[in-house]
């Protein structure tokens, strides 16, 4: 690093420090044998001992790995035929459509949870999987084909062209040049989808019924009746398992595309 | 010899764009047929026009007899090359060359065969299991041939083919293709802005300029006659002086020009007998003296040296005429001496009359 | 150029399901907005300005203002704090940049409830910070930290600032380094060159960054609730509550619909900066 001034440095340090800190805190945390305060009374896994035999978190960890394989799933099937669609007939013009494709994203969680949950109740369907199943496609769908899109542009369109001049058909040069060369942005999406999806709290918590209670949901009713030490440990699992799968996923988005930092940025 | 290719008024645009403007070109079997323009001239269109890949908006494009305007690109027996040979990254040099005849359905043993056939072919045997990224330019090139010429195209596209190489690989390539040609008998069309490529490989030349085709013809025949300006400007150095024709005699024509005194040059036949042209004069053609000659020029015109420049074989002479036109001339380098002429120095440029060509200064389309 | 039958089908899917599910509901808000509340929080679907009038309350009217207040502030700290590392991530080596990436990009997607959760541990009254403070003897009594303006302004600063690093880190990147050199070549002092050069063409990361961290800090939930509690209020929690505790919908739906305005015309401008145009 050449000509950065120091103190940009050490203010980038500082900025490091304030993201990791807390969630350091709160895996030490999950550790100490103190029930009370903050003060160290030496180390234990005991807290993790309780959430194995607890079967209310069980329940929820079934429910919450069911709706996010459920609803990725789903908004793979529709999502990467989605990008490849939308790049396709990108010589028309739609800002309509591209707008639609990320407002999901962008505006704030909480008007999508009140407005699909007077949809649910006004159309009379039943709170529970269903709804949050559809509840997290509506921000899955547009990220799948926000990380596809970014990968279809940087491929070369002179792939498809030299398909096509040797013979395939549509649908050869979907199944044997697009489809395979999408393969890594297709993994990327899968888990960060995934990963978003088994850590959504706002939508799920207004779209969600009695006997549908996610991991999310479980943590922050937990915080309301008291703070525990149990608390922690599940949110410690919480923490590193998600950062784990999306530190993946930037694995699978990186890959092959050496020299763009673009394709996970926008 | 019969026809390969033909297009017969052919006009594509992109949006407001005309890219190719009324395109008629028949192109013989068995023929090193170049394109040749700078870039934005529609010749890439062209070629992607044959191949299949964009339809003409009007004309008919005719391969072997056939018309296939409106037929897909796997239903005509054209192959290409691309700009960056867009060899498939995901798949093995293998399997990039065995694509076309996969998708044509053919026995795995045949394409066993065939890919081995023409991977020896191109020299890369034993690269079989690379992927694209761990080849070489060159390399990458020749899998991008053995690709398209494994499906035994009657014509065989290509497009700037040599422009990503370096300038010692682009030679070897040169020959590589013309090679090649000679073994699979196949029309070759290449598309290409460097002129020196056009000139040495192909037996026929197309320069093409705002979507429209200046001229055809032999390599000799777009330097030694150029039908225009434009194609003098595009092909090689030219000296042009622009003038009104004064007289018309036996294939010359005295032409005149404001500033200067008359010059004499060739009328060819199918072109201007009056009126407004402009005379065209290669640099190697021009005598640079500092006196006057008298042994048989019919042209002189009094000029200064304004700068020399230094080529090893040759120098250059850039010399301003009394009407402030700066005209290059070519002097090979006889002696060991670098410029025997000083800048600054009053010169006489001499030429015979049939060394020069009047060329139409607004053309007629072909 | 034709396309495959599944792209059609899956483009046509698509469509229909973001336009039942997401366009039809966003459309549900105004409507539900201009309808009465009828009996046991029901919906009666008289028309009526009454939801909007009580926009106006004095105590909405605070609610509001401090959103905003915390949304602009906590925009401007992130554009302050977050410049800095997105230059260092834009100009450090390729390896560096990778792992800076990745270091920013992981907080980014990580559960936003635990993530928050975390400032609960430190905040408390018998939390890391003030057990931290008398431990270095700078307080007596524990301070109450939690529930208050600063908790919830940290915990919306921590939560959306790597929204304001990304782009920022887009757009420095895009300024060829040799405009650097030539301001220093031209006499430029560091600061100088920041001034002159780097920050006005980084202007396009800036208006993104802000639009993505204001917006979700506008709207924020989470974060006021865990960290401000009932006291610091703002719109989301307001929300939250006339739809799930009033069962008031139909003034839900009119805060709802102020917010989604302010929210699209941000987008709307964001959308006419070049930036926004290219990088969808």
């Amino acid at each position: 690093m050449k000509r950065i001034p120091t103190s940009f440095l050490l203010n980038s340090l500082m900025v490091m420090l304030f993201l990791y800190l807390p969630v350091v805190i709160l895996i030490g945390m999950s550790f100490n044998a103190s029930t009370m305060g903050i003060a160290w009374k030496g180390f234990t896994v005991q807290w993790y001992q309780k959430l194995v035999m607890d079967p209310s978190i069980l329940d929820a960890t079934l429910n919450s790995v069911f709706i996010a394989c459920v609803s990725t799933g789903l908004a793979l099937i529709l999502g990467v035929g989605t990008a490849i669609g939308l790049e396709k007939s990108q010589g028309m013009q739609m800002p309509l459509v591209n707008m639609v494709m990320v407002l999901p994203l962008v505006i704030p969680e909480i008007l999508l949870g009140v407005a699909l949950l007077m949809v649910f109740v006004l159309c009379r369907i039943p709170l529970g999987f269903g709804t949050i199943i559809i509840g997290h496609m509506v921000f899955n769908l547009p990220l799948t084909v926000v990380i596809v899109r970014a990968r279809l542009r940087k491929l070369d369109p002179a792939w498809e062209d030299a398909a096509r001049d040797l013979g395939a058909t549509p649908w050869n040069v979907l199944t044997r040049i697009t489809l395979p060369m999408l393969r890594p942005a297709i993994w990327g999406a899968a888990l960060l989808g995934f990963t978003v999806s088994l850590d959504d709290f706002v939508v799920t918590f207004f779209v969600a019924g009695p006997g549908s209670t996610t991991l999310p949901l479980k943590v922050f009713s937990m915080i309301k009746t008291g703070i525990t030490p149990e608390i922690n440990a599940l949110s410690a699992v919480m923490v590193v398992v998600s950062m784990i799968c999306v530190g993946l996923s930037w694995l699978f988005q990186q890959r092959s595309t050496v020299g763009s930092s673009e394709s996970t940025l926008s | 010899m019969n026809e390969s290719v033909v297009l017969d008024g052919v006009v594509k645009t992109h949006g407001p764009i005309v890219a190719v403007d009324h395109v008629s070109l028949s192109i013989q079997s068995g023929e090193f047929f170049s394109i040749l323009g700078p870039s934005g001239s529609g010749k890439t269109t062209v070629l992607r026009l044959i191949a299949g890949l964009d339809r003409p908006d009007q004309g008919e494009i005719v391969i072997q007899q056939r018309i296939v305007t409106s037929d897909s690109p796997h239903e005509r027996p054209v192959n290409m090359v691309f700009q960056h040979y867009a060899l498939f990254p995901h798949m093995s040099v293998f399997d990039n060359v065995a694509f076309g005849l996969k998708m044509r359905g053919e026995r795995p043993s045949n394409i066993q065969k065939a890919v081995g056939h023409m991977l020896a072919l191109v020299r890369l045997q034993g690269k079989e299991k690379r992927l694209p990224g761990q080849l070489s330019g060159g390399e990458q090139q020749r899998v991008a041939l053995a690709r398209a010429l494994v499906n035994r195209p009657v014509v065989l596209l290509l497009d700037e083919p040599l422009a990503a190489l370096d300038q010692q690989l682009r030679q070897e390539m040169q020959g590589e293709l013309k090679r090649l040609q000679r073994e699979v008998k196949a029309t070759f069309i290449c598309v290409t802005h460097q002129q020196d490529e056009a000139l040495m490989l192909s037996d026929r030349v197309a320069v093409m300029h705002g979507g429209k085709l200046l001229q055809v013809g032999t390599p000799q025949e777009i330097y030694e006659q150029p039908v225009s300006s434009t194609v003098a400007r595009f092909i090689g150095l030219s000296n042009l002086l622009s003038g009104t024709i004064t007289r018309f005699e036996d294939g010359l024509c005295w032409v005149e020009h404001e500033g200067l005194s008359p010059v004499v040059v060739k009328c060819p036949p199918q072109g201007p007998s009056q009126g407004a042209v402009t005379v065209m004069i290669r640099p190697e053609r021009l005598h640079v003296s500092a006196e006057v000659s008298v042994n048989g020029y019919d042209n002189t015109l009094p000029a200064v040296v304004n700068q020399c420049v230094f080529n090893g074989n040759e120098v250059l002479y850039h010399v301003r005429l009394r009407n402030e036109a700066i005209w290059m001339a070519r002097v090979p380098i006889t002696e060991a001496q670098g410029c025997p002429l000083t800048v600054g120095q009053p010169v006489f440029l001499q030429w015979s009359a049939h060394e020069g060509l009047a060329l139409p200064t607004h053309p007629a389309p072909l | 150029m034709s396309s495959a039958f599944p792209v059609k089908l899956s483009l046509l899917s698509a469509g229909i399901f973001l336009g039942l599910f997401f366009l039809v509901p966003l459309l549900l808000i105004f409507g539900v907005s201009l309808a009465s509340r009828g009996m046991y929080g029901g919906l009666a679907w008289i028309a009526t300005s009454e939801n909007y009038q009580r926009l106006l309350d004095p105590l909405v009217g605070t609610i509001f203002l401090r959103s905003f207040l915390f949304a602009g502030l906590t925009t401007m700290v992130c554009a302050a704090v977050g410049f800095p590392l997105a230059y260092c991530m834009a100009r450090a080596s390729r390896q560096w940049q990778l792992l800076l990436l990745i270091l920013v990009m992981i907080p980014f997607w990580t559960n936003f409830l635990v993530r928050t959760y975390a400032w609960v541990l430190i905040f408390r009254a018998d939390g890391i910070l003030n057990t931290l403070l008398m431990r270095l003897g700078l307080l007596e009594e524990p301070l109450s930290m939690l529930f208050t303006d600063v908790s919830v302004f940290v915990g919306l600063v921590y939560g959306y600032l790597p929204f304001m690093v990304l782009p920022l880190v887009v757009a420095i990147e895009r300024i060829s380094p040799q405009l650097e050199e030539a301001a220093f070549d031209l006499y430029a002092s560091m600061g100088a060159m920041f001034r002159h050069v780097l920050l006005p063409l980084s202007k396009p990361g800036f208006i993104a960054g802000g639009v993505l961290v204001f917006i979700p800090s506008l709207g924020a939930f989470i974060t006021p609730y865990l960290l401000g509690g009932g006291q610091k209020m703002m719109l989301g929690t307001l929300i939250q509550q006339e739809f799930l505790v009033s069962r008031d919908w139909p003034f839900g739906s009119a805060l709802s619909f102020g917010l989604m305005g302010t929210v699209l015309l941000l987008w709307f401008l964001l959308g006419r900066t070049s930036y926004g145009r290219d990088s969808s």
